[in-house]
């Protein structure tokens, strides 16, 4: 990843994202943004407050409440020179664009024999844990990441946040970005000079030798801190950051299971058919004998998101819940 | 409008071309050499060619997956349309397609659209990117009746019209979504009225006469170029023939077919251009004989063509970054 060799600044996740768009749209005439109330509003996240003014309406393009319209839109703007980036507000709206994500988007470059690019991006707020219920909280990025044709990015650090938006502007596919949104108000650290990230490789955010414990967006500030109170128990455990969900980095998983010869999975999809299926699936094909212990997998339950609190909280993976299920692995 | 021999020539040209294509093609799909679905374009031959004639190259065309005939009057050879359809790698989709799904990047034409209306949002955006990157040729998108069902048209008319975006619609009316009629399914059946809900500018059109097609393009492409914004134009047409091959037509008569035939776009336009003396039975005759050794020679393209390795599988769902062909 990247070394830092500028002084560092204190930022916050959605600050970092907003420094990738306003570098993107400084960098190159092709880039516009359009969504729901990402001008006069702001962004609903706020992600992309202030950049209306700078910018102007041409380039933060506000639309009606069109899904499949806009993202289409889009795609049509990519498939004729411009490097778009449409907000979704949140997955759970994206399933009225669906259509056009996996007929067109997805769809149009094999289908042609080739013949066309789709240079676009689409971000979108994913995750629960802000009570809103069934209707806000979903995690669809395991969805996304079962089709080909799309690339499907997690960022989850400030790192991530500020660098995986250019990388996947100059991608020549479409790439969907998946914001969890519990993230959005993460502060730290962020070099003075952060650019560009590799969006092809999983990353170890934690060494460790006794189980690896797998992970990506919102479940990886949990997941680290599931690590270091294994760790107050001289429990050693891996903490990987899968980054992008489609192409899966496999390499950087199985490398770290041959140290460790035990894995958890942490998810926040519904288990049944999930990422962490499909992860499992793969360590099961190719590395069946590097196991010592079946894989366990943390996931959300096979429920709707509820709006209670407490019910909600039961329903996501949780510190807890990480940590009882390395427990049971290691003991 | 009068047609000069010239001009003349060349749109019963077309559309012979397309009527002889799709009359191959579906002898062709009953010999098994072509496969999945196969929609015609027989009796609608109008509404292409004459649509086609008021477009430029620099324009793009987003089709429908009954667009063989629209492929053809963009100027994508008969062969490689052939082939596409024969699932050969030579065809203008490397076989990946089929009848459905024919493009062609050099045309500017961008398919083939399965999805009722997916094509609508895909025109907006690129229209729109003709704007923002200041680009003469506008984006002309064909879609059936049936697609004014669908929330994309909407979405999409309410879009190209707030955005100003230099976009012509064509809506090929030919009254049935495959066997729902339009009194079946849209509440009020003006179509014009709906895009002018909308503030979009448009007009019904005699899709079964081609100059009357090619006088309306020509208008609507001239007030879209002039940066008024979209325009949107019925066609009133008919298909003289089932919606795919696997199609026992029970929702229509054969009365209300029959009816239909007798404004056959070919024959009435063959015949208005005898009795104005625009063409002479030599040249249609000459037409005729040109069109079928076209034809044929599509059909031995197609023949010839060959079958993409199988290890070539899973090429092209990436660019070659991600996955090198």
């Amino acid at each position: 990843m990247n070394t830092v060799t500028a002084p560092a600044i204190t930022t916050t996740y959605r600050e970092a994202l907003r420094m990738a768009l306003r570098e993107a749209l400084q960098r190159d005439p092709r880039v516009f943004l359009m969504g729901e109330d990402v001008g006069r509003y702001g962004g609903t996240y706020a992600v992309s407050k202030g950049l209306l003014e700078e910018f102007g309406e041409e380039r933060i393009r506000d639309t009606p409440l069109s899904e499949s319209a806009f993202v289409g839109a889009g795609i049509g703007a990519a498939l004729n020179g411009m490097l778009p980036i449409v907000e979704v507000m949140t997955c759970n709206f994206s399933l009225l664009a669906l259509d056009q994500i996996l007929n067109n988007a997805a769809t149009l470059r094999h289908m042609s024999g080739g013949q066309f690019n789709i240079p676009l991006v689409i971000r979108m707020a994913t995750g629960a844990g802000r009570q809103l219920a069934a209707q806000h909280s979903h995690s669809f990025e395991g969805w996304y990441a079962h089709i080909p044709g799309i690339r499907v990015v997690t960022p989850a650090t400030l790192e991530d946040a500020r660098g995986m938006l250019w990388t996947a502007l100059m991608d020549p596919d479409p790439v969907i970005m998946f914001e969890n949104a519990l993230l959005y108000n993460l502060e730290g650290e962020l070099a003075a000079d952060a650019g560009a990230v590799d969006i092809d490789h999983a990353v170890v955010r934690r060494a460790g030798s006794d189980l690896t414990l797998v992970t990506y967006g919102g479940s990886l500030p949990k997941t680290l801190q599931a690590a270091e109170r294994l760790a107050a128990q001289n429990i050693n455990a891996e903490v990987i950051d899968l980054r992008t969900l489609r192409p899966l980095d496999m390499t950087t998983v199985l490398d770290s299971l041959a140290k460790t010869h035990r894995m958890v999975i942490i998810d926040e999809g519904w288990k049944s058919g999930s990422l962490a299926a499909e992860i499992m699936a793969r360590v099961m094909e190719q590395a069946f004998y590097e196991l010592d212990a079946p894989i366990e997998r943390v996931c959300s339950a096979e429920v709707p998101i509820p709006y209670a609190r407490h019910l909600e909280q039961a329903a996501i993976p949780q510190v807890e819940t990480i940590l009882a299920a390395a427990l049971r692995m290691v003991k | 409008m009068t047609p000069d021999p010239e001009l003349a020539r060349k749109l019963l040209h077309e559309m012979v071309r397309i009527r002889r294509f799709e009359e191959k093609s579906a002898e062709l799909y009953s010999a098994g050499k072509i496969r999945g679905f196969l929609h015609l374009y027989i009796g609608e031959e109008a509404v292409a060619t004459g649509v086609m004639q008021a477009l430029q190259p620099e324009d793009a065309v987003f089709a429908t997956y009954r667009e063989h005939g629209h492929a053809l009057a963009r100027g994508l050879s008969a062969g490689a349309i052939m082939a596409e359809m024969y699932g050969k790698v030579e065809g203008c989709s490397r076989g990946r397609g089929g009848s459905m799904h024919l493009f062609d990047a050099a045309a500017k034409f961008y398919g083939g659209n399965a999805i009722v209306g997916g094509g609508l949002p895909l025109t907006v955006g690129y229209a729109l990117a003709q704007k923002m990157q200041q680009r003469i040729g506008l984006a002309a998108c064909f879609f059936g009746e049936g697609a004014i069902a669908e929330g994309e048209f909407h979405e999409s008319m309410n879009l190209a019209s707030l955005w100003n975006v230099p976009a012509l619609f064509l809506c090929e009316n030919n009254l049935y979504a495959m066997g729902t009629a339009l009194e079946r399914s849209e509440a009020d059946t003006n179509l014009v009225e709906k895009a002018a809900s909308y503030r979009i500018a448009g007009k019904s059109v005699d899709g079964m006469d081609v100059l009357a097609v090619l006088e309306a393009a020509q208008q609507a492409a001239q007030f879209v170029r002039a940066g008024n914004g979209p325009y949107f134009l019925e066609f009133r047409t008919y298909r003289f023939r089932a919606h795919s091959m696997f199609d026992p037509e029970l929702y229509r008569s054969k009365a209300e077919v029959e009816r239909w035939k007798q404004r056959c776009p070919i024959a009435g336009f063959s015949a208005r251009a005898i009795s104005e003396e625009w063409l002479t039975p030599e040249t249609i005759t000459a037409i005729e004989a040109e069109v079928a050794r076209e034809i044929a020679q599509a059909v031995e393209f197609a023949e010839a063509g060959t079958w993409e390795p199988v290890e070539m599988l899973t090429r092209n769902v990436y660019t070659a970054r991600v996955q090198p062909e």
